[in-house]
């Protein structure tokens, strides 16, 4: 990225600090936490601990960060190296992220720049300019993706409360700040379990790893009645609502699959994993010692805010994430896909100066699709 | 500590302080091996530790729940001390082991009977509090099933491979993972072995006892059985092969398998140096970024800790695995290639 983009990325995040830090969610148990941040062009700096709002807001002040983070684990010593923190105890985070969805919609609004030429175009697995395969890949993530990884979420937040009777109000729910959600889950009973209990829990959620017998097919001895009834709690219900569709196909269906075989059960359960379980990135979950993205603070890699989420449903990201100013700026765009921000459409730019708002600037600047002029 | 009666002392003998009992019954370890009485105890004592070694569990002399007769009940105590006697004496772990995870199965079979019994309240009762004392873990009744918390479940399962014991493969509702007696105590067993394997090893070792030195020279030449040998090929498993080739072709090999092929080759002996290469082709190559990434991974720099390779049952889940008949129910990618003799 070029010096006068850093400036200009740096500027506008630190006016949105300067004017939103009520935004900003200072973890409970602060002293606790582990916090890092990063700069334009730069590494990582964490182990840092902070004391309250006050300190936090000096260090967005003082380093204009490009991104920040805080740990979800709960350390004794959390500015010691890692293995002298001396780990507590860390909250239950999951990541829904709609590029792990295998949505259709997604090649439509995926680019690929050519690290090699620096050429941009729609996606492809091929520069068309210099035919170099090393690309990278950027999306501008759509509705559908926003309204997939809601759904995620919403299916998430139902199996927390009902299999494992977390109640709602330690449920948070964030926009990531890109392309998708994090579900925060604090004072659970599982605040102080480790890395492969964790990883245990996803394959829960995403219903990994069944066994036929445990929908009721067996090997030998089948028993028809072995099969899992519409208002079972937990899988064996949302299984049996998927599989056989209403009460009144039940019987139908359990002749059909018992005919069908063992083996071909395990492909059933293999489809209904795909269908119904939700899509969790484990590795987030499963890492007891990561720094998260501090919610209330901007995604580098959109310009876009991690927020709270009150009420799902309704929430647009492409709206109400979107803190940074309207005032116009003179870029070279070169961005071949349209998208939208606070109800505006914008592009696509085929390599030339447009004026926009300072949002929408800083939103294809992060996405590598525009330069200041 | 639990009070406990005499026939919970036979069938849970390592609960009992053992220097305790034998003081207490009016007995010293040298009387065991003078008197020709006594003196049989001590091969009870040796088969005890024999069959455990064999992976059998030790047939008491409880007729159901109760000691048979008067004289049974301190037999089946003072073999059991014995036997501990005569291990900590001959120094063998592998024996210590088996003997920690023979005396487990079997305590674990009166476990369950208690739990499961439904005449007498209090039977069960006492199960479910040296459940709850020796292993923390509190369960509860509920109709014909015993709940525990999620998380309880979650850190005593976590060790079993077979699937069965997977939490997707279980009734979870509440916050409750919902077991029979029979689960229940399978659950503890690993723990109820490390428990008695704690105690066997922690417990004071006595010097040489008259009496005692043919049964503990029977046992030193019985341990070298248990030795074993392997033999490795050498040969890479499929999952790591897979990766390699997905890094020659210039395609992405994800973070996770990036990590897998890391750590593989660091246990397998090889250097940062040799192994980054690897790496070259990958789309988004920084031959810094990757030369500190395997050092962070080797220990040699970060936090120090040397990380292992993932588990076959992780790499599944992380769609890294390829497995092929040759893997042959391993656990662990490293564990590839090796035989026993």
């Amino acid at each position: 990225m070029q010096d006068t983009d850093i400036k200009f990325l740096e500027d506008s995040f630190k006016k949105y600090y300067f004017e939103h830090f009520d935004l900003i969610h200072v973890p409970e148990r602060t002293s606790e936490r582990e916090f890092g941040f990063q700069k334009f062009n730069s590494g990582m700096t964490r182990h840092i601990q902070i004391k309250d709002d006050k300190e936090l807001h000096l260090l967005f002040m003082q380093n204009v960060p490009s991104d920040v983070y805080c740990s979800n684990a709960y350390y004794s010593f959390p500015n010691l190296p890692m293995n002298e923190k001396d780990w507590k105890e860390a909250d239950l985070i999951f990541d829904i992220d709609a590029k792990d969805l295998n949505l259709t919609c997604r090649a439509n609004h995926t680019v690929s720049i050519c690290y090699e030429c620096n050429e941009i175009s729609k996606d492809s697995n091929q520069c068309r300019k210099c035919n170099s395969t090393k690309l990278e890949k950027k999306s501008l993530p759509c509705k559908n993706c926003i309204d997939q990884s809601k759904i995620q979420v919403e299916r998430l937040s139902e199996i927390l409360t009902n299999d494992f009777a977390i109640d709602k109000e330690n449920i948070h729910v964030y926009f990531s700040g890109n392309e998708g959600f994090h579900v925060y889950v604090y004072n659970s009973q599982f605040q102080e379990i480790g890395s492969r209990e964790r990883s245990e829990l996803t394959d829960y959620i995403s219903l990994r790893g069944a066994i036929p017998e445990t929908f009721g097919m067996r090997k030998f001895k089948q028993d028809r009645a072995a099969f899992p009834d519409f208002n079972e709690k937990g899988w064996k219900g949302r299984f049996s609502k998927y599989v056989f569709g209403s009460k009144s196909k039940r019987s139908k269906i359990i002749t059909e699959l018992l005919a069908n075989g063992y083996s071909s059960f395990q492909k059933t359960l293999d489809d209904v994993s795909k269908n119904i379980g939700v899509k969790i990135d484990p590795n987030v979950t499963m890492d007891i010692h990561r720094i998260f993205r501090l919610p209330g603070s901007i995604n580098s890699k959109s310009g876009l805010t991690k927020i709270l989420c009150t009420d799902l449903t309704k929430f647009d990201p492409y709206s109400e994430a979107s803190f940074l100013s309207d005032e116009t700026i003179e870029v070279l765009a070169n961005s071949p896909i349209e998208f939208k921000l606070k109800n505006k459409k914008f592009g696509p730019y085929n390599n030339e100066k447009v004026t926009v708002p300072t949002f929408v600037a800083v939103y294809m600047i992060c996405k590598k699709l525009a330069k200041t002029a | 500590m639990i009070a406990l009666g005499q026939d919970e002392i036979a069938k849970y003998p390592f609960l009992a302080d053992a220097g305790q009992y034998l003081k207490d019954q009016g007995f010293s370890l040298e009387q065991f091996g003078t008197d020709p009485d006594l003196k049989q105890l001590i091969q009870k004592a040796y088969d005890r530790i024999l069959v455990a070694a064999d992976g059998k569990i030790y047939k008491s002399d409880l007729i159901g729940d109760h000691v048979s007769k008067e004289a049974a009940l301190p037999r089946e105590v003072f073999s059991f001390l014995l036997a501990i006697v005569l291990l900590k004496l001959c120094g063998m772990h592998t024996l210590i082991k088996r003997f920690a995870l023979a005396e487990a199965r079997r305590a674990e079979k009166y476990l369950e009977r208690d739990l499961s019994n439904i005449s007498d309240e209090s039977k069960k009762e006492l199960a479910i509090r040296v459940i709850d004392d020796l292993f923390s873990v509190q369960i509860e009744k509920q109709d014909d099933y015993f709940v525990i918390p999620v998380s309880d479940y979650l850190k005593h399962s976590i060790n079993f491979h077979e699937r069965e014991w997977k939490l997707i493969n279980r009734h979870v509702e509440n916050g409750l993972v919902f077991l029979t007696p029979h689960e229940t105590v399978r659950l503890i067993r690993k723990e109820l072995g490390t428990y008695i394997n704690s105690k066997i090893i922690n417990a004071k070792t006595p010097t040489m006892i008259p009496g005692f030195e043919d049964s503990v020279n029977k046992l030193s030449m019985l341990s070298k059985k248990f030795a074993t040998f392997t033999v490795t090929t050498g040969e890479y498993p499929p999952c790591i092969k897979h990766a390699i080739d997905v890094l020659e072709k210039g395609e992405n090999l994800p973070h996770s398998g990036r990590f897998m092929l890391a750590t593989f080759l660091l246990s397998k002996g090889q250097t940062v140096q040799q192994i980054a290469p690897l790496f070259k082709n990958a789309p988004d190559y920084n031959p810094r970024v990757t030369l500190y990434q395997l050092n962070h991974l080797a220990g040699t720099s970060g936090s120090g800790t040397q990380y292992s390779c993932p588990s076959c049952e992780k790499l599944k889940t992380q769609s890294l695995c390829f497995a092929t008949s040759e893997c042959d129910n391993i656990i662990n990618p490293l564990q590839f290639g090796k035989k026993r003799k």
